[in-house]
């Protein structure tokens, strides 16, 4: 029932932006944000009941669950108690966002460069058309992407080499099979959403026990 | 003092850099010390940004703080608060939020499924929307164009370049959704063209992959960049 009114309201707002379903939509989406906040709060003290329950447990690397529950705290008390400018310049939220979780989250996405490859080289092999398709597109687009793609082919005239290859391949090719994918997913998503609002769809509230 | 403290910021962020790295040579502690920093500064950083951001931006100025005003007023018997820009309407939003946290009392935690059901319902209405929009129409709408520019001026284009990649998209979308059209048997010149439609999707496959990995090296150089440059000083 909530999920069918809420829903519906969405959809008829799009289409009728007037009183009383804009109202509606600009409130639900507030309540929205709202309980995201508190469902952060679950989050976090899920998080924190893990961890705490490690180190008082003494089990293996209890010593890292004490990490994740000191840096936790240090970040929220730092960050709850500057204000809602906690995100200015200058600012322990601040310092602590560009000195740590930066330097952090930027190296753990970047050694997914070299797990990837690893995995492609073992995973990639030209064992049919397809397959080599695929190792093709993603040869020209990798090597198109960096300086020696040009070098190699600074023979060829400009709009002929490699860099342009690679964005011809991501401009036409790579768009249309994206465009075929989007497509299906915006059906699927469409589908799907309308289950839900129909009731059809209810695994999310559980199986009404 | 201010030298000193500039040193332990670039020795700080090298140490949790190469904490990270040392995981390439194998699972070590500097590593796990490392990721569990990460892990604990993650989940406070989004905790403090949604407190912030949300619950103080929305709810607290919206109508939590008016209410603490008027009661404290009621109470004490003192002047009123404006009520200008309130809107007590987003105390439903607060009670759904705190109905959600009683998923952690296991004997009452079925009223967790109120706020849960409006999520869903909210997140189904929003979707179903911006998918048909952005998703559908606008992509169908990017495909079927004219194969050259049929307005003469600055902008007209008729070469071979734009020709040819005009039936590259117009053909490569049309095979792709025929080879996701599972309702049919993929027999005959159905059949050929969804084989066609996989070649499509094998390029994308192999183009996404490229360009995925030549991101992950641009944030790997960005990493050596700061530990030859802004830590060791080797880059000037």
């Amino acid at each position: 029932m909530i999920t069918a009114i809420v829903g519906i309201t969405f959809v008829v707002s799009y289409f009728i932006p007037h009183f009383p379903f804009n109202r509606m939509d600009a409130w639900f989406a507030d309540w929205f944000s709202i309980i995201q906040a508190c469902a952060i709060v679950l989050g976090a003290l899920n998080l924190l009941k893990l961890s705490a329950q490690k180190v008082i447990g003494k089990k293996k690397d209890w010593g890292y669950a004490l990490v994740i529950i000191l840096s936790f705290a240090l970040i929220t008390i730092v960050g709850l108690s500057e204000g809602s400018d906690y995100r200015d310049p200058g600012t322990g939220f601040d310092w602590l966002y560009v000195n740590m979780f930066i330097p952090l989250s930027a190296t753990m996405f970047s050694i997914l460069a070299f797990f990837v490859a690893s995995a492609s080289y073992r995973a990639f092999r030209a064992r049919n058309f397809e397959a080599t398709l695929l190792l093709i597109a993603a040869f020209f687009v990798m090597i198109g992407r960096v300086p020696v793609g040009d070098v190699i082919t600074g023979f060829m005239p400009e709009g002929w080499r490699l860099s342009d290859l690679a964005n011809w391949i991501m401009d036409y090719p790579q768009t249309a099979g994206q465009r075929a994918i989007m497509i299906g997913i915006g059906l699927g998503v469409v589908s799907t959403s309308l289950r839900v609002i129909l009731g059809i769809e209810r695994a999310h509230i559980g199986s009404g026990e | 003092m201010e030298a000193a403290f500039e040193h332990f910021r670039l020795w700080l962020a090298a140490f949790l850099t190469l904490g990270i790295f040392s995981f390439l040579y194998k699972d070590n502690p500097w590593y796990k010390l490392s990721e569990a920093i990460f892990v604990g500064i993650s989940a406070g950083y989004w905790f403090v940004v949604l407190f912030w951001d949300n619950f103080f931006g929305k709810f607290w100025v919206g109508a939590g703080d008016y209410t603490m005003q008027w009661l404290a007023s009621v109470f004490t018997g003192g002047e009123s608060p404006s009520a200008e820009g309130v809107d007590l309407m987003l105390w439903i939003g607060a009670i759904l939020g705190f109905l959600m946290l009683l998923r952690l009392i296991p004997k009452i935690g079925w009223l967790s499924r109120w706020p849960l059901a409006f999520i869903v319902g909210a997140t189904a209405g929003l979707w179903l929307i911006n998918y048909i929009a952005s998703n559908v129409m606008v992509q169908v709408q990017a495909t079927m164009v004219p194969l050259f520019s049929t307005v003469f001026g600055a902008g007209f284009d008729a070469g071979s370049g734009v020709i040819i990649g005009g039936l590259v998209i117009f053909l490569g979308t049309f095979s792709g959704l025929v080879y996701f059209f599972f309702s049919k048997a993929h027999t005959g010149a159905f059949g050929t063209t969804a084989r066609v439609g996989v070649f499509f999707l094998m390029i994308t496959f192999g183009a996404s992959f490229g360009y995925t990995v030549m991101s992950r090296m641009s944030l790997l150089i960005g990493r050596i960049d700061y530990l030859l440059g802004d830590w060791l000083g080797m880059i000037k």
